[in-house]
């Protein structure tokens, strides 16, 4: 057995000064087996990480964790050297599709408007610049003419489009996304990794949960491996390996998939 | 008699009547959409029956310090604390125990109601009891109702409204999306705290109009209609805002013109009255509409079937099919095409040669996905497109009759 990494034994040397997002033995479990093991884990500024690992990893639960939306055993995040809860804003989040109710009575635009909910408050009317930026951000997904249907009259890949323009409207800083490209058409994935591809340009961060070894290369400049412990985060070409891969998933590697190791 | 009651000619106080229980049926037809919309909506019923317990005890309580038992405002104020403690039990079970919400809907429902209706029977025994006239609360009345109480109940139910509408955007991003509101900083535990505490406020203030046993119609019958003729949240809320006002409305004034008929269950017989039209003719979601709307599509579909064996020159076996085409001149009664028939197959064909290729043209993926089958091409590409697509079409052959 594989020698249990712990938490604050390995700084990241490589990290920037104040890196976007770190996190620090972050423990999360359901009753009393842990899901995500003791986790270290910082992202910096510009980068766009890919979180891979096999099913039941833990992969969207540390993204829930770190985001608070869980509440871990233990573990510390910070977002720009300071607690989360200031930072917020910051931070874009876009969940898993399947995790709403998409016969909800609610419009594309009404989603998006969501986007701008710091900005709205309570009671302040919606303006017609605010359309006009959610239309913007419909438009950098290509759904611009999309704005008025209600949310489940549409495609798959046009409602992870949404729930991206949702989160541009937001104007952070840092995207978190769990599972973008999981169930979606060629069109919408090759849509939405321009979009991640324009925020890492503006250096934004980007964070995404990822199922599909073969395009890791392509999309992302660097990976963190996970199986409930951390198995390990670096540059593509440093920490995307056969051996890590193999330590991650085992035998349930196929072989056609290590062809993606480039 | 009714017609005066609908139009308040039966003096002031049926007017206020009226107009406070219209007040508290918008605040639960609004109310009410947020906790359907999260999905919620039995939690109500927890709630009301929780309220029976402090009903008895502020009745005796007051009594005992040698007050009026019959005071509204104490008797709300003693049936919010034990609806809220109902509510803090749901919760409680629901979150460390293994026991799931409706379950735990159930279980604490029919004790506080259990236990409520032991204090109401000790009430009637009491020497001060007699007149209580507590049961009415079980199911509503608005007749012997005192100015100052229907005054309390719109008062009650405007500022329950107001409130209802400063939460709605926090309330609609939780019921959508919990993850995304817990992770833009909103605590989901307290908005949630706060739908469940509008719910019992409006619970709590129209316990006398409405009655405890029939308060959850009110706050549910109203958004689940709405959501027939509407996909928009805001026009959900302020659509079921009015009929709940609507039905408030029109079962206060009925019982204040036939006063041995109790309050609730009109306003209910109302507000379900609404539903059922909804259900059947609603443009959309009613079920005359999906009738029809799948009507038009299975003749759609053998229309389209029949047009592509004509010009195949298939045989047609079903009769509907045949039926279809006859009826539109496209084919005789032995299933051989007319000459408009022999054109629209023509069409018909080009048509799905046209999908073929356009399929597996990779830039036009968007447009591709939109094949049903029966779309006419020319819907989804432009002309100049068209162009394109003809260009590989291959050569013209002559269409068999």
């Amino acid at each position: 057995m594989k020698p249990i990494s712990i938490a604050a034994t390995a700084p990241h040397a490589e990290a920037g000064p104040q890196p976007p997002l770190s996190i620090r033995g972050m423990t999360v479990s359901y009753g009393q087996s842990p899901v995500v093991f003791s986790v270290d884990a910082a992202f910096p500024e510009g980068s766009m990480t890919a979180i891979i690992g096999p099913n039941g990893a833990g992969k969207s639960t540390l993204l829930k964790a770190t985001l608070g939306i869980l509440r871990p055993l233990s573990g510390t995040v910070t977002v720009h050297a300071r607690p989360l809860n200031d930072q917020r804003h910051r931070i874009a989040y876009v969940p898993q599709r399947a995790s709403v109710d998409w016969d909800f009575p609610t419009t594309v635009l009404d989603v998006v408007l969501m986007g701008l909910s710091r900005e709205l408050g309570l009671l302040w009317p919606v303006r017609s610049r605010h359309r006009q930026k959610v239309l913007d951000c419909l438009a950098r997904v290509g759904m611009a003419e999309f704005a008025d249907r209600q949310i489940g009259q549409l495609s798959g890949g046009q409602q992870q489009r949404v729930f991206l323009a949702r989160a541009l409207a937001q104007d952070a800083d840092l995207y978190v996304l769990d599972e973008p490209f999981a169930g979606v058409d060629a069109a919408t994935e090759k849509a939405i990794i321009a979009v991640l591809k324009t925020l890492k340009a503006e250096g934004k961060t980007v964070i995404a949960v990822h199922h599909d070894l073969s395009t890791v290369v392509d999309y992302f400049d660097r990976v963190l491996i996970l199986n409930i412990r951390k198995i390990a985060e670096g540059t593509v070409a440093e920490a995307f390996t056969e051996t890590n891969l193999q330590a991650a998933y085992g035998g349930r590697l196929a072989t056609a998939q290590m062809g993606a190791l480039g | 008699m009714l017609w005066q009651a609908l139009t308040l000619q039966l003096g002031y106080n049926a007017t206020l009547v009226a107009i406070g229980a219209m007040l508290l049926g918008i605040a639960a037809g609004v109310s009410g959409s947020f906790l359907f919309l999260r999905r919620r909506a039995l939690v109500s019923d927890a709630i009301s029956h929780a309220t029976l317990p402090g009903v008895g005890l502020a009745f005796i309580l007051m009594v005992a310090l040698g007050g009026e038992g019959r005071n509204l405002a104490g008797l709300l104020a003693g049936s919010a604390i034990s609806a809220a403690v109902g509510l803090l039990c749901v919760q409680w079970l629901t979150r460390n125990t293994r026991l799931a919400e409706d379950s735990a809907i159930g279980a604490v429902l029919s004790v506080f109601f259990g236990f409520g209706i032991v204090l109401l029977t000790v009430i009637q025994t009491m020497q001060a009891g007699r007149q209580a006239g507590l049961d009415s609360l079980l199911l509503g009345a608005t007749a012997g109702m005192l100015r100052s109480d229907a005054i309390l109940i719109a008062a009650g139910g405007a500022l329950t409204l107001v409130l209802t509408l400063i939460l709605r955007r926090p309330m609609i991003m939780v019921a959508f999306d919990e993850d995304y509101a817990a992770a833009r900083g909103l605590n989901v535990r307290q908005v949630d705290l706060a739908t469940m505490a509008l719910v019992l406020a409006v619970t709590v203030v129209g316990l006398k109009i409405v009655g405890l046993i029939l308060i959850v119609a009110l706050l549910i019958i109203p958004p689940v209609t709405a959501r027939f003729w509407t996909d928009r949240t805001a026009r959900l809320w302020l659509l079921s805002g009015v009929i709940g006002g609507l039905s408030a409305y029109t079962g206060a004034a009925i019982s204040a013109s036939a006063p041995q008929l109790p309050t609730g269950p009109i306003i209910v017989l109302t507000s379900f009255a609404l539903f059922v039209l909804s259900l059947a003719f609603a443009p959309g979601r009613g079920v005359l509409a999906a009738v029809l709307r799948h009507a038009a599509f299975q003749r759609r579909v053998h229309m389209r079937q029949g047009l592509l064996a004509l010009a195949q020159g298939q045989p047609i076996y079903e009769r509907y099919t045949i039926r279809l085409l006859r009826r539109a001149g496209l084919a005789r009664a032995d299933g051989v095409a007319t000459e408009a028939g022999r054109a629209r197959a023509a069409k018909a064909l080009l048509d799905e040669n046209r999908w073929d290729i356009l399929r597996a043209m990779p830039d036009h993926e968007a447009a591709a996905a939109l094949y049903d089958g029966m779309r006419p091409i020319e819907t989804v590409v432009t002309k100049d497109q068209l162009t394109e697509i003809d260009a590989r079409l291959p050569a013209p052959r002559e269409v068999t009759a």
